[in-house]
């Protein structure tokens, strides 16, 4: 009997103040989409770095007049030194061939190279990427290396711009919550006022304020939940018509958004709008129905 | 000497002995309201004792802190000093969260009714039993019952705006009274009514406080009070200037 009350006086708050729910709805979307972008970005930052663990190489460029007795010599103590796993050498032929398939498409600029201009190269696998630049600082000003470099310092920048993606889709999340929130209040408050009279009574005969509160309390979650649903639909959706679709080619640059992690979002995405619409609804109770 | 002690008719004797203090229903022991940022009537050093089954007018001019000792009563205000007993409970040190618990002892009339107009007379006096988590087969046994004793027999079924001044008000009091209160506080509840009308609903007042139901109202009504004959505590600028049983308007 009870509950049947609070969820017909939920509806028909939020029907009541139409207006006022569908902007609170609009506001608490765009947050929770940007909250859940900003989470699958520092999800993805961690599983691209686990991805090019294993593949990452340092890859030490020799000088185009190297005698073959350095290059001999640097590749013994490679492949003597602790740091590292493997070693492979590739030759100015292989590097050549390897320059031809990497811009086949582009017959002008491999007319425009050189074969001799490429640099011989050790490939070097380490056993942990993490201590590349040890094995620089080794081998960099030795004779006949012409260049050391280490590609996890390449893919530093990726990972700058997507911590700035991620920073930047958290800072709009936080504004939008703001808005969200404050409407929140608002609603509440006009909520509240337009059913004065029945709150009075039930204070008057003693209804528990716990149940004075409900139906306010329960029109905030529902809107918070609604706005969770959406913003995962719009995630999701990102997901097969962005990141699977137009953009299909630039996103495969990176491992794939797992289904799963886009999954764990509707829980984690309707669960804080409901507590944060639950406790705004609920602080601005304490101010506005007073016991 | 303070100028109401003149009137008190009750012997300070009489209400020392245990068995006098559990007849008392409410205790007001020199309770003082202030609202120094606003003009709202305060009131200054109140002593009021009211026995169960008692009937009681409050009267004095507008302002002088009626409306203000009927909030305290229900623990809509808290006093500054001073100490309110309602039955074995003391409003002052009453818990936040125990104050609807402790309203649900207390049935309340106002001059506007307060019906709500989306409801059935019926609807107005189940919907106290609803939100206080009474069942519904208590609802449908008792609503047509106490609706019956204030004279509604049949009309159970009209909205508010189907039913006569009077017996809306009608419909207040079984409100106020289907939870069997132990005290009925009505804030000038005849105020308006025609004079007729205003004499049946001090008929079923009379007829609750014969229950053993302790009424306090507060009134304007100088014929009512001198008909009624009951006890009569005037107000003046927030004090008690007379306390006398069975006193006329004046």
């Amino acid at each position: 009997m009870r509950a049947k009350y609070v969820m017909s006086e939920v509806f028909l708050g939020l029907w009541r103040n139409i207006s006022m729910t569908v902007a609170m709805i609009i506001t608490m979307t765009v947050s929770l989409s940007m909250l859940g972008f900003g989470l699958l970005l520092y999800n993805q930052v961690d599983v691209i770095e686990e991805y090019y663990q294993t593949s990452l190489e340092v890859v030490i460029y020799l000088d185009r007049d190297v005698t073959e007795e350095v290059t001999a010599q640097i590749e013994s103590d490679l492949k003597s030194n602790d740091l590292v796993a493997q070693v492979e050498y590739e030759s100015k032929e292989d590097a050549w061939k390897r320059f031809q398939e990497t811009f086949e498409k582009s017959p002008d600029l491999v007319a425009s190279v050189d074969a001799e201009v490429l640099p011989a190269a050790f490939r070097i696998k380490m056993k942990n990427i993490d201590q590349a630049e040890e094995l620089i600082a080794q081998f960099a000003d030795r004779e006949g290396v012409y260049q050391a470099t280490n590609q996890k310092e390449i893919l530093q920048q990726v990972f700058d711009i997507l911590g700035g993606g991620q920073r930047l889709t958290l800072i709009v999340a936080l504004v939008q919550g703001v808005a969200a929130l404050m409407l929140v209040a608002n609603t509440i408050q006009v909520a509240a006022y337009s059913r004065r009279r029945e709150v009075a009574i039930m204070k008057l005969v003693g209804a528990p304020n716990w149940f004075v509160q409900a139906p306010f309390v329960m029109e905030a979650v529902f809107a918070g939940v609604i706005g969770a649903l959406f913003a995962f639909g719009i995630v999701a959706a990102a997901k097969v018509f962005v990141m699977e679709g137009q953009f299909k080619n630039l996103f495969s640059l990176m491992p794939p958004v797992e289904w799963n992690s886009v999954l764990l979002l509707l829980p984690i995405l309707v669960g804080i709008s409901a507590a944060i619409s639950a406790i705004t609804a609920w602080i601005t109770l304490r101010f506005n129905i007073k016991v | 000497m303070p100028r109401y002690a003149t009137h008190v008719l009750e012997p300070p004797e009489r209400r020392a002995t245990q068995a006098a203090r559990l007849r008392l229903v409410i205790e007001l022991e020199g309770v003082t309201k202030h609202y120094p940022r606003s003009n709202r009537p305060s009131v200054e050093d109140v002593n009021v004792f009211i026995d169960k089954g008692e009937f009681v007018f409050f009267i004095g001019p507008t302002g002088a802190g009626k409306s203000t000792i009927i909030k305290l009563l229900l623990r809509e205000e808290i006093p500054d000093k001073g100490k309110i007993s309602v039955g074995d409970m003391d409003v002052t040190r009453l818990r936040r969260w125990k104050v609807p618990a402790y309203r649900r002892s207390i049935g309340c009339v106002f001059q506007d009714f307060r019906l709500l107009p989306n409801r059935t007379a019926a609807e107005n006096v189940a919907f106290a039993l609803e939100v206080i988590g009474k069942p519904r087969s208590v609802a449908r046994r008792v609503v047509p019952e106490v609706l019956e004793l204030v004279g509604l027999g049949g009309k159970e079924h009209r909205y508010p705006n189907e039913l006569s001044g009077g017996e809306q008000q009608r419909v207040a009091v079984a409100r106020a009274f289907v939870n069997r209160p132990l005290l009925l506080l009505a804030d000038e509840p005849t105020g308006n009514l025609d004079p007729d009308t205003s004499i049946e609903i001090m008929r079923l007042l009379d007829r609750i406080s014969r229950t053993g139901t302790t009424i306090v109202m507060v009134t304007h009504d100088s014929n009512i009070v001198n008909q009624m004959r009951r006890r009569v505590i005037e107000i003046e600028n927030g004090q008690i200037v007379r306390d006398q049983a069975r006193g006329v308007y004046g």
